[in-house]
């Protein structure tokens, strides 16, 4: 048994649910021991991957192993039950027993054990993730981010092989959500198991990940480390997931081979910026993304830069969400620039203030549909 | 008071039958993927529109000592079934059918899918995600299911008069009793037994009632939801 520590597990899965004739899961994934972040849109097919690595729906085709064992395999015809699994899985809510107390919950998992061994494999899980002051009482008596530390508990008690966590500390502010994920690191130090996280925000993908995976309609469309997967999103679904404000369509006016850069115009404006060279033929029309962070505001035209696009623009509406400013800039087309507040205040941000906009020609993504 | 007495001896007989049969009976309603199941849900709640003396009349012919029942009885202990205290058990039970299963099935479906799949993961076969999930989170269900069974047998009429018939101390029930007040023009102890129906139906419905509000959610009523 302690020889399967630390196994990969290896997931090939195709399945078809019913009702949406569309949808199709197809995926073939390797998760090495650590954190992998599941991330895509809702309706990727996240959940149904999960539910098919933890035995609750059976894929129509595949294979899945955790090390050497064969949890899965449609020619074969095994498929274990969950069970008999070994792999913990906590849910988006959670599902804590609300009719037994935090203690009930966390041994649920331990049935087969004596007594004395019981007692102390909840002492001591219970302490590692800081709920053991809590162990009397119910779900409905405690706060969430103490039910996700209990779930989280629950879950690995039991010593599992794999753990599956599907948006478990949704709702958590980003301080809260660390301490936990710090907990659940330094568990894992002596574990080593593959712990496969599914998410749909971007924040928790460069937060927490040490790989990434990305399911778009069922299928992995781009995996690896999060800032090589995140920087350059393949296409405009996933640019839209991954929070990049700007989408524009643009034709390409010209391209230049030396330089590696081409020149588009922006949807039927005459605002023209310069993009990294794509492949792209004169008068063909592509799409663009820029995250709104990546653009520069100026109050007076900017001199002496390396950026190659700098455009004029007037603002249209300026709005504080937070610690961001949200500012939409008319400048041909429409522009979401985020500065912060203290630039705000010192630039004189307000609406119908001219400015200038300062973007790279690196920040310029160019995506297919 | 012997009719009053058969009537709850009759009550508690059929309420305890009712929950050893409902339970599995409703589990399997609750959570079987089975395409023919809408049929077994129709026979089961067959009881609910029939009128009784239709259903009384097809469990006096199968226990008839030229039915089915009847004769297996027959060979089996020596003496018939129908017009005994047994006979009126058997019938009984199933015509308090739908009473049992369906608040129990009711309460099944309300428990969220996701603890059964947390128990499935956490090891727990499905026995265990029974006793330990889906019966203590059905309380409320399973005491509306006690409670419907056992007023429903005390007061009924129409399956006792065509299976029992009127034999006191054995099938005369509270209310083949009141019916042989009333026709014997013996008002005031018709009235007595009538009242004592009626107080003891108010009281165990508002118990229902009453735990359902307090639970917060609706396990059964025959009313539909507001």
């Amino acid at each position: 048994m302690a020889g399967e520590v630390s196994a990969v597990l290896q997931v090939h899965v195709a399945r078809r649910n019913a009702g949406v004739p569309s949808f199709q899961l197809d995926v073939a994934v390797e998760v090495l021991p650590g954190i992998t972040i599941l991330f895509g849109p809702s309706g990727a097919g996240k959940s149904t991957l999960l539910d098919c690595i933890a035995g609750l729906l059976c894929p129509d085709a595949g294979r899945i192993k955790i090390g050497e064992d064969t949890l899965f395999d449609s020619q074969n015809h095994i498929d274990i039950s969950p069970q008999r699994r070994r792999m913990a899985y906590v849910f988006q809510s959670l599902a804590l027993f609300p009719h037994m107390t935090v203690k009930q919950n966390v041994g649920y998992g331990l049935a087969n054990l004596p007594e004395n061994e019981r007692l102390s494999r909840i002492d001591e899980i219970l302490r590692a993730f800081h709920v053991e002051s809590l162990s009397g009482r119910r779900p409905l008596e405690i706060s969430g981010g103490e039910k996700q530390r209990v779930a989280l508990a629950r879950s690995l008690v039991t010593l599992p092989r794999v753990l599956l966590l599907d948006e478990p500390l949704s709702g958590l502010d980003a301080e809260l959500k660390s301490l936990i994920v710090a907990d659940l690191r330094a568990w894992n130090v002596k574990q080593k198991i593959p712990i496969v996280y599914v998410t749909h925000t971007r924040e928790e993908v460069e937060a927490l990940g040490e790989r990434v995976i990305v399911l778009d309609q069922g299928r992995v469309v781009s995996q690896g480390y999060p800032h090589a997967v995140l920087g350059a999103p393949r296409n405009r679904k996933l640019a839209q997931a991954l929070g990049f404000e700007n989408l524009f369509g643009g034709t390409v006016l010209d391209l230049s081979q030396v330089d590696g850069v081409m020149r588009v115009r922006l949807e039927e404006s005459a605002t023209e910026i310069e993009v990294p060279l794509g492949y792209a033929a004169p008068n063909d029309r592509v799409k663009i993304a820029i995250r709104a962070g990546d653009i520069l505001l100026a109050d007076q035209r900017p001199q002496g830069l390396s950026a190659r696009n700098v455009l004029k623009g007037k603002i249209a509406a300026l709005e504080q969400r937070g610690t961001t400013v949200i500012v939409r800039v008319e400048a041909g087309v429409t522009f979401t620039v985020h500065v912060t507040p203290s630039a705000a205040r010192s630039l004189g941000l307000a609406a119908g203030k001219p400015v200038w906009i300062v973007l790279k020609t690196h920040s310029c993504h160019l995506v297919g549909e | 008071m012997e009719a009053l007495l058969l009537s709850v001896r009759l009550a508690v007989w059929v309420s305890a039958i009712l929950f050893v049969i409902g339970l599995p009976l409703a589990y399997w309603l609750a959570y079987s993927r089975w395409p023919g199941k809408f049929l077994i849900e129709s026979i089961v709640a067959l009881p609910l529109v029939l009128p009784p003396t239709v259903l009384g009349f097809y469990v006096l012919v199968a226990m008839g000592s030229r039915g089915p029942l009847g004769k297996l009885w027959q060979a089996a202990f020596g003496h018939g079934l129908a017009f005994t205290f047994t006979g009126l058990v058997i019938a009984s039970v199933l015509y308090s059918l739908p009473f049992t299963v369906q608040p129990l099935v009711a309460s099944f479906e309300s428990v969220d899918r996701k603890l059964l799949d947390a128990s499935a993961v956490l090891g727990a076969g499905r026995l265990r995600t029974f006793y330990r999930v889906i019966l203590p989170m059905s309380i409320p269900g399973v005491i509306t299911a006690l409670v419907l069974s056992f007023a429903h047998t005390l007061g009924e009429f129409g399956v006792v008069l065509m299976v029992g018939g009127n034999l006191a101390g054995a099938t005369r029930t509270v209310s083949i009793d009141i019916y042989d007040h009333v026709q014997a023009l013996q008002y005031a102890e018709a009235n007595r037994m009538a009242l004592v129906l009626l107080a003891f139906s108010f009281v165990v419905l508002s118990i229902v009632y009453g735990l359902n509000r307090r639970i917060g959610r609706r396990v059964w009523s025959p009313w539909p939801a507001k």
